[in-house]
C-alpha cells in the first residue's frame, strides 16, 4: 500500500540486520521517539479537519524537535499544497503525506551510499575531525578508532587539539582504550606540524586510516578557521586527494546554530559527513533534515551513548524508522 | 542567509504601515508573525513563543503610534521590552556562606563548558572578589576530564582538588571541602562530569553530593548555542536539584542564544554569567538587556539609544546644534562631548553595538585606542581658556607649553588641532544636509 507499508517492508527484507541496527536506534533514540511522532499522532487525533490551525501546530511540533525553520516553513507550504492536489480533509490521511515528504527531505536525490564512510582499500586514507567547542569531537574520534580497529584495520590518531587543557591526554586514554597509536606533541605547539608528524608516522607504520583531532572552535572565529584550513591544505600537501573524510561533529542538542555551523566548516575544510552527538538525550537532531534539505551534508554516524561501542552508523531507514516506530507499530 | 535580525524582518510590514496613525489589530497580526519567526530562529522555545506573542498583541494593539516612533519601531520596543522583563535584572551576585567555606557546584550536560568555567569562575572570584578558591575535580568518568582541570590550576596558579578516577565523586566533594577548612579557602568549586538529564543513576549522583555538603550555589552550565531542548534540561536539572543560577557558555560564537529565553522562563532562575571567549578571564556577568537585542538581532541599538537618552542631556543637545551649524564649537564644548561618549561606556563597546557598523568603510577592525582619548583630553584641559576658544590663537610657543603640560609632544598638538579644524568643517556640511533633508534627523540604519 502506501509509504508506511513501503518502509516496513524495507525492514522485513532483512529482519535480523534490520532488527540489531533499529533495536539500538529504538532505544537510543527512544526519547526523541516519543516526543516527536507522540506528538504528531496526538496532533492528528485532536485535529479531525485539516485546517489553518492543524497546520500552525505542526510547524510547532517540527520546530520543536529543533527542525530548521526556514525549512520547516517550506515543509508547511508543500504539504499545503499538496493537500489541497490531493484534496485532503481528513487530518488521519495527513500522517502518511507527513512522512513521505520527511523523507523526501532525508534522502533528497542522493546516493544512498554518500552515507558511508569512504575509505581507500589498499592504502592510507585521511579522516580530519573538526567542530565547535564541546560537541564531541574527542570522544567521537575514540569510538570511531575502535569501530574500525575492529573491523581489522591499522588506525594511528593524531592529537592536533594542542589547545584545550587536557585534550591531549584524553585522546591517549582514548587510544589506550582503542588500542591504537596516538601522535602527539606537547600542548600549545602548532596543530598544523601535529598532523604532518601523523601522516609521516601512518605512512612509515603502513596503517590504514590516520583520524586527525583538532581543537574545537567557534565558527565565526576567522583565525581559528584559517588554521583550521592550514591544517587541510597540509594534508592535502602531504597525500594526494586527502582527506578522504572531513566529518564535523555536530551536538544535537544544537539549536539553529547547527545550519552556520555546517556551512561555515563546509567553506573552510569541504565536510563531507556529519556525526550527530549527544542524540541519546531528550534531544530530536530535528537539524539533520535542515542541513541535508540546505547543504546536502549527509549525517554518517549518530553518537547514542558513552560506551565504545555506542557510534552507530547512520542509517536513514534506521533514522526514519525510529523516529515514526510508533505510527508503524499503532497501524498493526 | 536563514539568520534575519528581527529589524530586517519587520521591514516589509512596517512599510505597509508607516504613515498610519495606529496600529490596528491586522498590523499586529503581521508583525507578531515575523516576531514569531525571529524569536523561533534564535531558538526561543516554541512555548515560550507563544505566551510571548500572546502578551506582546495585547500591548501592542490600539497603541498610538508616538511621533518619535516609526511602528516598527514601537513593535519592537514593546518585544523588547516583554523579553527584558521575561529576563530579569542583572544578577550576578555570588552567594556566601555564613561560615565556612561557601560551596559552588558545577553542573550540566556533556560539553557545555563546565570544567572551563569551573576554572574562569575561579580567576573572577580571585580577581575580583579578593577570594581564595579551591577547584575540586569530580568528574571521574570523562578521560582526563581531572588532567584538564588540573592544567587549569597550574595556568591560574590556583590548586585543584583530585583523588583520580576511581574515587567516589561525593567522597572527592566532602573531602575536597575538610581540605578547604584546613587550608583556609573560603570559596570551593565542584566540577562535576557532564550528564544526561535522564540519565538517572548520574542524576542521583548528584543529589548526593547536593545532600552531603550543601552547596550554596548550584550553577547548570548550558551551551549558549543549545536548541529547543534546552527547556528539557533546564527543567529537569531544577527540578532535581533546584539550582541558583545558570551560567551561559560559547556566547563569543554567533548564536543568537534563544536558550536563555527558555530557560529563564521554565526555571526561573537568574542567568548570572555568559562565557565569553577561551580565555580564563572571559567569564562576564549576565546582561539581560543585551541579551534581549541579541535574540531579536539588531545588534545593541536599543540599549545604544537607551544609553544615548540617558547620558546626553537634550538642553546641552540643542546648544550643541546650535554650536555645529554657527560653527562656534570649540574645544570645551569638544572635551564636553567626549565625557558624554565616553560615559557610555568603552568605546569599542558603542561601535558594536552599532548594527552595520562594522560594514563601514573605514571602521572594520577599527581599533579605538582609549588611551588616545586619554591624550586628547589631556592636551585640551593645557589649553587656556582663550586657546579653547579660539584654535586660532595657536602659534608654536604655545603649542611647546601645552605639548609639555599635557605630557604629549608638538606633533600630537598638531595632529588634534588639524583633526578638529576638519571636524568642524565636515559638522558644517553635516548640518546643511540635515537641513536640506528637513528634520529627518538621524536615522539608524535598520529602520
Amino acid at each position: 500500500m502506501g509509504f508506511m507499508d513501503k518502509l516496513k517492508n524495507k525492514f522485513q527484507k532483512s529482519e535480523e540486520e534490520v532488527e540489531e541496527v533499529s533495536a539500538k536506534y529504538k532505544d537510543g533514540m527512544k526519547k526523541s521517539r516519543q516526543t516527536f511522532s507522540g506528538k504528531i499522532n496526538d496532533l492528528i487525533a485532536r485535529y479531525r479537519k485539516v485546517d489553518e490551525e492543524f497546520f500552525e501546530e505542526l510547524e510547532e511540533v517540527l520546530i520543536s524537535a529543533d527542525t530548521g525553520v526556514a525549512t520547516v516553513m517550506d515543509l508547511i507550504d508543500e504539504l499545503k499544497m499538496e493537500v489541497k492536489r490531493q484534496n485532503i480533509k481528513d487530518s488521519e490521511q495527513m500522517k502518511e503525506v507527513i512522512s513521505e515528504k520527511l523523507v523526501e527531505i532525508y534522502y533528497g536525490d542522493e546516493d544512498p551510499k554518500t552515507e558511508k564512510l569512504q575509505l581507500q582499500t589498499g592504502q592510507l586514507s585521511i579522516i580530519l575531525v573538526v567542530g565547535v567547542n564541546g560537541a564531541g569531537k574527542t570522544t567521537s574520534i575514540g569510538k570511531l578508532a575502535h569501530q574500525l580497529k575492529s573491523e581489522g584495520k591499522q588506525v594511528i590518531l593524531a592529537a592536533g587539539d594542542t589547545f584545550r587543557a587536557g585534550a591531549i591526554e584524553q585522546l591517549d586514554i582514548w587510544g589506550e582504550r582503542a588500542g591504537v597509536d596516538v601522535i602527539k606533541q606537547t600542548a600549545g605547539s602548532d596543530p598544523a606540524a601535529v598532523i604532518y608528524d601523523g601522516i609521516k608516522a601512518a605512512k612509515s607504520r603502513k596503517a590504514d586510516v590516520l583520524i586527525c583531532d583538532t581543537a574545537g572552535r567557534l565558527q565565526n572565529k576567522v583565525n581559528l578557521m584559517n588554521e583550521l584550513a592550514k591544517v587541510k591544505r597540509v594534508i592535502e600537501r602531504e597525500v594526494p586527494q586527502a582527506p578522504h573524510e572531513v566529518l564535523l561533529v555536530l551536538d544535537a542538542t544544537t539549536g539553529q546554530n547547527a545550519l552556520n555551523q555546517a556551512k561555515t566548516f563546509a567553506e573552510a575544510t569541504d565536510v563531507s559527513g556529519i556525526v550527530l552527538t549527544k542524540l541519546d538525550g531528550t534531544a530530536k537532531g530535528g537539524i539533520v533534515l535542515a542541513i541535508r534539505n540546505e547543504l546536502q551534508i549527509p549525517v554518517k554516524f549518530v553518537g547514542l551513548g558513552e560506551g565504545m561501542e555506542d557510534l552507530q552508523e547512520f542509517d536513514a531507514h534506521a533514522f526514519v524508522y525510529g523516529l515514526f516506530a510508533d505510527m508503524l507499530e499503532e497501524d498493526e | 542567509m536563514a539568520f534575519e535580525g528581527l529589524a530586517d524582518r519587520l521591514q516589509s510590514t512596517i512599510k505597509k504601515i508607516t504613515g498610519k496613525g495606529k496600529v490596528s489589530e491586522q498590523d499586529v497580526k503581521e508583525m507578531t508573525r515575523e516576531v514569531r519567526l525571529a524569536l523561533l530562529e534564535a531558538d526561543v522555545n516554541y512555548k515560550v513563543v507563544k505566551d510571548l506573542i500572546k502578551r506582546i498583541k495585547e500591548r501592542a494593539v490600539g497603541q498610538e503610534v508616538m511621533d518619535s516612533l516609526t511602528p516598527g519601531q514601537q513593535v519592537i520596543k514593546v518585544v523588547k521590552d516583554e523579553l527584558t522583563i521575561l529576563m530579569g535584572g542583572e544578577q550576578s551576585k555570588i552567594a556566601v556562606a555564613d561560615r565556612g567555606p561557601t560551596v559552588i557546584m558545577m553542573t550540566g550536560l556533556q560539553g557545555a563548558g563546565k570544567t572551563t568555567t569551573s576554572g574562569k569562575l575561579a580567576n573572577l572570584l580571585r580577581k575580583k572578589h579578593n577570594r581564595s578558591p579551591l577547584l575540586v575535580a569530580c568528574d571521574v568518568y570523562r578521560p582526563a576530564a581531572i588532567k584538564q582541570l588540573e592544567t587549569l590550576g597550574q595556568q591560574l596558579d590556583m590548586p585543584v582538588f583530585s583523588m583520580g578516577t576511581e574515587a567516589d565523586p561525593v567522597d572527592i566533594a566532602t573531602k575536597a571541602i575538610e581540605k578547604a577548612k584546613e587550608e583556609h579557602h573560603d570559596y570551593v568549586i565542584i566540577d562535576t562530569a557532564g550528564r544526561l538529564h535522564v540519565d538517572n543513576e548520574l542524576m542521583e549522583e548528584l543529589q548526593d553530593i547536593k545532600a552531603k555538603v550543601n552547596p550554596e550555589e548550584i550553577y547548570l552550565v548550558v551551551d549558549s548555542m543549545t536548541g529547543q531542548d534546552a527547556v528539557n534540561v533546564a527543567e529537569s536539572f531544577n527540578e532535581q536539584l533546584d539550582i541558583t543560577g545558570v551560567v551561559l557558555t560559547k556566547l563569543d560564537g554567533d548564536t543568537r542564544g534563544g536558550a536563555a529565553l527558555s530557560i529563564k522562563a521554565v526555571t526561573d532562575k537568574p542567568i548570572k554569567f555568559a562565557g565569553m571567549g577561551e580565555k580564563l578571564d572571559e567569564l562576564e556577568a549576565f546582561h539581560p538587556d543585551r541579551m534581549a537585542s541579541r535574540i531579536l538581532g539588531m545588534g545593541d541599538v536599543l540599549s545604544l539609544i537607551e544609553k544615548a537618552q540617558t547620558n546626553v542631556d537634550e538642553k546641552q543637545a540643542k546648544e550643541l546644534e546650535e554650536k555645529m551649524r554657527t560653527m562656534s564649537f570649540t574645544f570645551d564644548d569638544f572635551l564636553e562631548q567626549m565625557g558624554q561618549v565616553k560615559n557610555m561606556g568603552p568605546l569599542e563597546d558603542l561601535m558594536s553595538m552599532i548594527p552595520g557598523a562594522n560594514k563601514m568603510k573605514g571602521l572594520k577592525n577599527a581599533q579605538i585606542d582609549e588611551k588616545q582619548i586619554t591624550h586628547v583630553e589631556a592636551i585640551i584641559q593645557s589649553m587656556t581658556k582663550k586657546e579653547r576658544q579660539d584654535p586660532s590663537l595657536m602659534n608654536a610657543s604655545r603649542k611647546k607649553r601645552i605639548a609639555k603640560g599635557s605630557g604629549t609632544s608638538v606633533s600630537q598638538v598638531n595632529r588634534l588641532l588639524k583633526q578638529f579644524d576638519e571636524m568642524k568643517k565636515m559638522m558644517k556640511q553635516m548640518t546643511n544636509m540635515q537641513k536640506g533633508k528637513k528634520g529627518k534627523g538621524m536615522k539608524f540604519p535598520f529602520m
